[in-house]
């Protein structure tokens, strides 16, 4: 068999290019008489537009058109919606405000953008930009959720009364209460999950093409998902019907949830390119992606978990408020609901879960999906509330866990989710060995001796990944389906072609997706090409987010291989006069099992398209495609351990050791399974102790830049210690689970709770940093004096 | 507008342009070497970083002019010849270095800067010194771990 197959650490495909500064961002996209945009955005978090005055610059070097809202909307461009309807407790729809890709009447966050400016070069556009004069009437301004919520807070929207989009709940209340008040032992805590910028490393960018002898339109963007931007583009927006845009999302440099979106800058530049006739291109500055990417988390919730008198848990309750921005952006509504609530069971058996949740706009930028998407937020509560009980309890953390994993499956949450697989105590175990928790006391011992504070802390996450199926998503609000589609065409000379409708940003499936290919025809990846991001060339697909690419992606490619392998064996059967049942393909060749009878695969794929020799009634060509809606979510899970130094002075936090056992189902390539563990854990670390996106309480952004927004560098994270123990997802056709957003959902509690046990004190919210560090150790120093 | 001349991966370039044309768009945008990428706008990322006169230098702090003369070398340049890989490039991709791609120039530039500085001053390059040496380039994708691992096999195969 090849060694190219599943489970090969094969070096990637697409590397190539990149190493060598090949790599084709949309940026580096030039078209023919190409214009650029600029746009002219609020300074201001909550104001009336009184006066748009583009006369200056309309008169400006290069200036081809100065645009405003007025003409976008009323050349009928639709506003940006929400696409997964939440429905509150009482009945009622979300309270969706208008959000109208340049503002028109009102702006709702500092970056809503008021007007742009088209012109020859970036330079003029940017300076004419500058020269736009618009009047504001300026208004009082939210930032905070629990200053939202206040009466006589500023209203943002008029049809959301007192700033509240939906008040939801899942789960049963009553029963809820009832395990809690006859609990033994009850845990209360008020836990935050700080807001922050996803910042990919490339920023956003657009190249708007029309073509007016078409009434065509080509947009080259960076997105996760093209076909849904066209979907959403032609059905919502009315740029364009869906037969008339192309949408190219080429290299993309990251995404992380930021990119699924289709943002104003898009619409605009379509729009533009019409009205000027000239492609227009757009590419944000990092100073305008923090202020206009969505960001991610923002959450203040209350959590009360009771225990019965053996320590199992009888009851979990939660309120969430969470902070959805100045207006509702595409997916916003089903991150702190369905892919956050349904997660509050965690690893744990427990009869009783009730979260209610409150959503709010603020004058901040929209908030939505950011790696983990709701899952880490699940996973923070949970993993933070069972340390702290662990220890009011007197018990070993672990062990407490452990007593209260999910053992039997399939097991059904009180939350909607219904586990399909796992080893939660083999994941356990692994992760314990390798981090050595029992040399843990000696360490720590030996840290003190040095003057440092050591610390140990788990998280035993589990997430969602692969959202579906179709119809369930949709009975919960979902505007879409969660399916995904492939195509499989061999050319006449037998080399392959992918079609998918996952898309790559970084994720390496060129590579693993030729593998899944590979093993099934046992031919080398370099003959096996990867086709995605393009409308033109992918039917359609659903893009890449939620860790869906290979539990959803690779199943549907899984199937049309199944197609595609039918009509092979059936064409190698006729001309070889044997049965279909006794074909076998290897080695490059496609032969009659127990004989010396064989074809070439690529004599194969001439038989299929010269069809001068093929079974009676069959169609000639070999190509065949496929849709896959899974059956159910898939569960990854795993355990972190995370041990850290603190130095008492300073409060500096160094993490000395971090260890992760996780369960994927089938893994196809472990090198790129470990890198994005890697990634992921890396980010939890970043919001866990540096990273916070952080407004002003009249809703300017302070953390604007690199200066001021902290990023996780190279030496403020470990090397990580990544193993797998896992389990197969029996859901879908190869047993995987997903793996590319576990890092992120799985880290920031083990590193709080580190951090908490270096410390002796349970008080510290992320980011932690060394301030923060220090004065929950001045709070220790405190208490000890006062004794 | 000002005349720059300068030598970019071996070949003499000149051009006519605005006086306050950063190196990197003149790089980007005149040169059509789009393998030097700009991430951020506060010379923090490192995306951008080329060789100026054999010096690691982030191309969004520089204008072109004060390049006059200058021997410049980007990513597409650091390889010795049209098909070859440099050590480096090999090393980014034998140890899973990259994932999105965006950094990967920068983390190349700065890396064979890095080995080279190290070499001459004689001095270890271990896992320390390579993070601390990564100060100024951000990637968000690979938690640099494998970044860390590619750098030190590079440096030990640069000869």
């Amino acid at each position: 068999m090849t060694d190219q197959g599943i489970g090969a650490r094969v070096l990637r495909k697409e590397d190539k290019r990149f190493i060598t500064g090949k790599g084709k961002y949309t940026d580096d996209i030039v078209q023919p008489n190409q214009a650029y945009a600029a746009f002219v955005r609020s300074p201001h978090a909550h104001a009336n537009v009184k006066s748009i005055d583009t006369s200056a610059a309309e008169a400006m070097e290069g200036v081809e058109a100065v645009l405003n809202g007025h003409q976008l909307t009323g050349d009928g461009i639709g506003n940006i919606i929400c696409g997964w309807g939440i429905t509150s407790k009482d009945g009622s729809p979300m309270n969706m405000g208008a959000w109208s890709a340049l503002a028109t009447d009102k702006v709702r966050y500092v970056g809503d953008a008021v007007a742009v400016v088209i012109a020859d070069s970036k330079a003029q556009a940017q300076a004419a930009a500058e020269a736009v004069m618009v009047e504001y009437e300026v208004l009082p301004a939210v930032s905070n959720v629990l200053d939202a919520m206040k009466d006589g807070a500023p209203q943002i929207h008029e049809n959301a009364p007192g700033n509240q989009i939906f008040d939801w709940e899942i789960g049963n209340k009553d029963d809820t209460d009832a395990a809690l008040a006859s609990a033994h032992h009850t845990t209360t805590m008020d836990i935050t999950n700080n807001r922050l910028s996803p910042n990919p490393m490339e920023p956003r960018s657009a190249v708007a093409t029309f073509d007016e002898s078409e009434d065509h339109y080509t947009l080259y963007t960076t997105s996760q998902n093209p076909h849904v931007a066209r979907l959403v583009l032609s059905a919502f927006y009315n740029v364009a019907p869906e037969h008339k845009l192309r949408v190219i999302a080429p290299d993309v440099g990251g995404g992380f949830g930021a990119k699924i979106y289709i943002y104003p800058e898009e619409i605009v530049c379509l729009w533009a390119s019409m009205k000027t006739n000239r492609s227009v291109k757009w590419t944000s500055t990092r100073s305008e992606a923090f202020l206009t990417d969505a960001h991610g988390r923002d959450h203040v919730s209350t959590a009360t978990m009771g225990f019965d008198a053996d320590n199992n848990i009888v009851g979990f309750k939660v309120n969430t408020k969470a902070n959805l921005g100045g207006y509702m952006s595409l997916f916003s509504s089903s991150v702190p609901t369905y892919l956050y609530a349904t997660l509050l069971s965690g690893q744990y058996n427990i009869a009783n879960v009730y979260c209610d949740v409150q959503t709010y706009y603020t004058n901040t930028v929209p908030v939505d999906a950011y790696r983990g998407a709701g899952r880490p937020e699940a996973a923070y509560l949970i993993e933070r509330m069972i340390e702290t009980a662990a220890r009011e309890l007197g018990v070993d953390p672990g062990e407490l866990r452990r007593q209260n994993f999910v053992r039997e499956f399939p097991h059904q949450t009180p939350v909607i989710m219904a586990y399909d697989s796992g080893d939660f105590a083999g994941n356990l175990d692994q992760a314990k060995a390798a981090a050595d928790v029992a040399g843990f006391p000696a360490r720590k011992e030996e840290a003190a001796r040095r003057g440092k504070l050591r610390g140990l802390g788990y998280s035993n996450y589990i997430e969602a990944c692969g959202i579906a199926p179709s119809a369930a998503v949709g009975s919960l609000g979902a505007g879409v389906g969660l399916w995904e589609s492939a195509e499989v065409r061999v050319n006449p000379v037998g080399t392959i072609e992918i079609l998918t409708g996952s898309h790559s940003h970084g994720q390496g499936h060129e590579t693993t997706f030729a593998q899944l290919v590979s093993e099934r025809f046992d031919l080398p990846t370099d003959n096996i090409q990867i086709v995605h991001g393009d409308t033109d060339k992918v039917q359609f697909g659903m893009g890449t987010y939620g860790s869906r690419s290979g539990a959803v992606g690779m199943s549907a490619i899984s199937k049309a291989l199944d197609k595609v392998e039918a009509k092979v064996k059936k064409i190698a059967a006729h001309v070889l006069e044997a049965s279909e049942d006794d074909i076998v393909i290897e080695g490059g060749e496609v032969k009659v099992k127990g004989t010396d009878k064989a074809m070439g695969w690529h004599e194969v794929g001439l038989s299929a398209y010269t069809a001068h020799n093929l079974p009676e009634g069959m169609e000639p060509g070999l190509k065949e495609g496929a849709f896959y809606d899974p059956t159910n979510f898939t569960f990854p899970a795993g355990c972190y351990i995370c041990e850290v130094e603190v130095d008492p002075q300073t409060g500096v936090t160094e993490i000395v050791q971090f260890t992760a056992s996780d369960d994927f189902g089938t893994i196809i390539n472990p090198m790129i399974v470990e890198g994005q563990v890697h990634g992921g854990i890396a980010q939890g670390i970043g919001q866990a102790m540096l990273e916070h996106a952080v407004y002003d309480d009249d809703g300017q952004l302070l953390s604007g830049s690199y200066m001021d927004y902290c990023m996780p560098r190279a030496d403020d994270v470990p090397s990580y210690t990544v193993s797998h123990h896992s389990t197969t997802c029996p859901g879908n056709p190869l047993g995987m689970k997903g793996c590319g957003e576990a890092g992120a959902i799985g880290s920031p509690p083990a590193v709080i709770n580190a951090i908490t046990d270096a410390i002796g004190n349970n008080n510290l919210s992320m980011p932690a940093t060394p301030s923060r560090v220090w004065a929950a150790l001045q709070q220790v120093s405190a208490a000890q004096a006062a004794e | 507008m000002t005349k720059v001349t300068m030598t970019v991966n071996g070949k003499a370039r000149s051009a006519e342009v605005p006086d306050n044309t950063l190196l990197v768009d003149y790089i980007r945008e005149n040169l059509r070497l789009t393998g030097t990428h700009v991430g951020c706008d506060t010379s923090q990322c490192g995306a951008c970083v080329v060789h100026v006169n054999g010096q690691a230098v982030k191309a969004c702090t520089m204008l072109a002019a004060s390049a006059e003369g200058a021997e410049v070398t980007t990513i597409e340049g650091v390889a010795a010849g049209k098909d070859d890989l440099h050590p480096m490039q090999v090393a980014f991709k034998d140890n899973h270095g990259l994932q999105c791609g965006f950094c990967t120039p920068g983390m190349i530039m700065t890396a064979t800067d890095m080995v080279s500085r190290y070499k001459e001053a004689g001095k270890t390059l271990d896992e320390k010194a390579i993070r601390e040496e990564l100060e100024g380039n951000i990637c968000r994708c690979t938690g640099y771990h494998n970044i860390v691992k590619a750098i030190a096999d590079g440096a030990s195969k640069m000869a």
